[in-house]
């Protein structure tokens, strides 16, 4: 299974091991990293799964959809690197995938 | 000794809150008990993916089993409390067994209302609202051709559109004369009617269902006129109650929900409520209100959780709640209910759409058609009790972030 780490807000590191096809924050939850709330469950409505993708990364994650783009603009402090957790689909392309956590969601 | 809270109702609101239970640092035992046999799981997909066959239902659980066991949260399922001994501090299992408390959380729910006519107990008859349900819907779509929606609310009109995209003809039976009476104003009702009349679906308003016909399996809905809809299946959906008999039968003040404070205390000290199950009094809008939506589970029960953990805090955050059905996702923040004025956003047939609701010129709710800026922006200017100028709120060229300085 592929390895993602995320990394918190005060640089406690996560490495968990993500089942193919799962979202990146159900990963997350699965795996009981904290700082990801994911209030709606993947909807793409809450905004509360944000994460930062690690540079070396964001070709590989891709680019946010149109809704999800709109989503992250009023995110607690989005930057060029923002994407939201759950739109991320977990592949063996992401196997070592970093993303860093906001020190606030919503 | 050890401080024991016990939390009535393994959903959306007790999960939440034993989880933030822990987080405020509670350290006593906590035990969560659920009359069903899943562990916590998020009903919004119930209605939507998962009901398509898009989601397998290990999806669903709100948190690992390993998480219950991590936080030492008793996760008592399939156990249904009988009974609430206030006096005593104590509640009793449908299995005989008692559980002591010094706290309790009542975070019950709000099943569906069911419907009493003739006819309403023949197979191919369904409700929603746990995973039973959907599981046992999700086969019933797939062998009929037409199904008959009572009710134009959210979970009705959900199903309506997964069963069109299965092929099924659909007919949604509606007592109102507009769709989302309930929950939304007249441009929002006619967005979502031109939606599934756009999708084929038949939407039958200012009727209702006077009875089922079939031998032995649902064949009709019969209608009060008296006109006969030939139907296969029937989905009902014509709203929630909330699940209050405990509550009542212990003595504590129900009026359309439990009814607690701000800090989401009943009348005893001891015991709070919390979720789809409890009314409450909201600072914002300076009145009562029961609502039924994943954030209000979640926020309400984060609140009682500090409250029970000992940590004073008000409940006061701005409800919302999101749809989707076919390709449009609606989110809504705020409550439109007491609104002397719609402002529309969006020329008629856009993609993205807003209806802004005023009160004395005052931004109480936005339901947000495709529009996430509207329903963004729309939240916090409803925080604040800001008064944004209408022509800004109905211009969609509007820069909606500058109303935000
Ligand atoms: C099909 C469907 C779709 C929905 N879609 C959305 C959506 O898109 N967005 C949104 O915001 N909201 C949606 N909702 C609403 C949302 O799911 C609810 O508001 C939320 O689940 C409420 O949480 P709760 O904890 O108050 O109640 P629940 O999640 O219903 O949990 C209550 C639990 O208490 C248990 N219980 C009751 N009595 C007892 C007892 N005596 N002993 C033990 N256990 C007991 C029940 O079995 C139940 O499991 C939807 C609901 C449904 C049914
Ligand atoms: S979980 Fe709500 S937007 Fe990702």
């Amino acid at each position: 299974m592929p390895k993602i780490t995320f990394i918190e807000n005060d640089g406690t590191e996560h490495v968990v091991e993500a089942e193919v096809g799962l979202s990146v924050m159900e990963a997350a939850v699965r795996n009981m990293v904290p700082g990801i709330d994911a209030d709606c469950g993947g909807a793409c409505a809450c905004a509360t799964c944000h994460v930062y993708v690690d540079e070396a990364w964001r070709d590989k994650t891709g680019k946010p959809e149109a809704m999800e783009e709109s989503m992250l603009d009023f995110a607690y402090e989005p930057k060029e690197n923002s994407r939201l957790s759950c739109q991320i689909t977990v592949s063996e392309a992401l196997d070592g995938l970093v993303v860093r956590l906001p020190e606030f969601q919503g | 000794m050890t401080e024991r809270i016990v939390i009535i109702g393994a959903g959306q609101a007790g999960a939440q809150a034993a989880a933030s239970l822990r987080q405020e640092g509670f350290a006593g035992a906590v035990a969560l008990i659920g009359a069903e046999a899943h562990p916590p799981y998020q009903r919004p997909p119930l209605s939507k993916a998962y009901l398509q066959g898009a989601l397998a239902r290990d999806r669903l659980w709100l948190r690992p089993a390993a998480f219950y066991e991590k936080e030492n949260i008793a996760l008592r399922l399939g156990a249904r409390v009988a009974r609430i001994d206030r006096a005593a501090r104590r509640v009793a299992l449908d299995t005989g067994e008692a559980l002591a408390y010094d706290r309790l959380l009542i975070a019950t729910g709000a099943p569906p209302r069911r419907l009493a006519c003739p006819g309403a107990d023949l197979a191919g008859v369904a409700y929603l609202r746990g995973i039973d349900d959907s599981d046992a819907l999700r086969p019933l779509l797939a062998g009929a051709r037409r199904l008959v929606v009572v009710g134009a609310g959210y979970i009705g009109l959900e199903v309506a559109a997964v069963a069109r995209k299965a092929g099924l003809a659909v007919t949604a039976v509606e007592a109102a004369e507009r769709a989302l009476k309930r929950v939304a104003g007249p441009p929002v009702s006619a967005w979502f009617e031109a939606l599934h009349r756009a999708h084929g679906v038949e939407l039958r308003f200012g009727e209702t269902v006077a009875a089922f016909e079939g031998r032995g399996r649902v064949e009709a809905a019969v209608l009060a006129s008296g006109e006969a809809i030939a139907c296969d299946a029937v989905l009902v959906a014509i709203g929630a109650a909330p699940e209050t008999g405990l509550a009542a039968a212990a003595g504590l003040p129900v009026d359309d929900g439990i009814v607690v404070d701000e800090t989401a205390r009943t009348e005893d000290p001891a015991v709070w409520a919390a979720g789809d199950c409890a009314n409450f009094p909201s600072p914002l809008y300076g009145r009562r209100m029961r609502l039924e939506s994943v954030p209000n589970a979640i926020e309400q029960a984060k609140a009682a959780a500090a409250n029970m953990a000992g940590r004073r805090t008000v409940y006061d955050a701005v409800p919302w709640f999101w749809s989707d059905q076919y390709d449009a996702k609606l989110q809504t923040a705020g409550i439109g209910a007491g609104a002397d004025e719609i402002v529309e956003r969006g020329a008629p047939g856009a993609k993205a759409r807003a209806a802004w609701y005023l009160r004395e010129g005052r931004l109480i709710a936005v339901d947000a058609l495709n529009d996430i800026p509207a329903f963004a922006v729309g939240k916090r200017l409803i925080a604040a009790k800001a008064r944004p100028s209408p022509k800004t709120l109905a211009d969609p060229d509007a820069d909606l972030k500058s109303l935000l300085t």
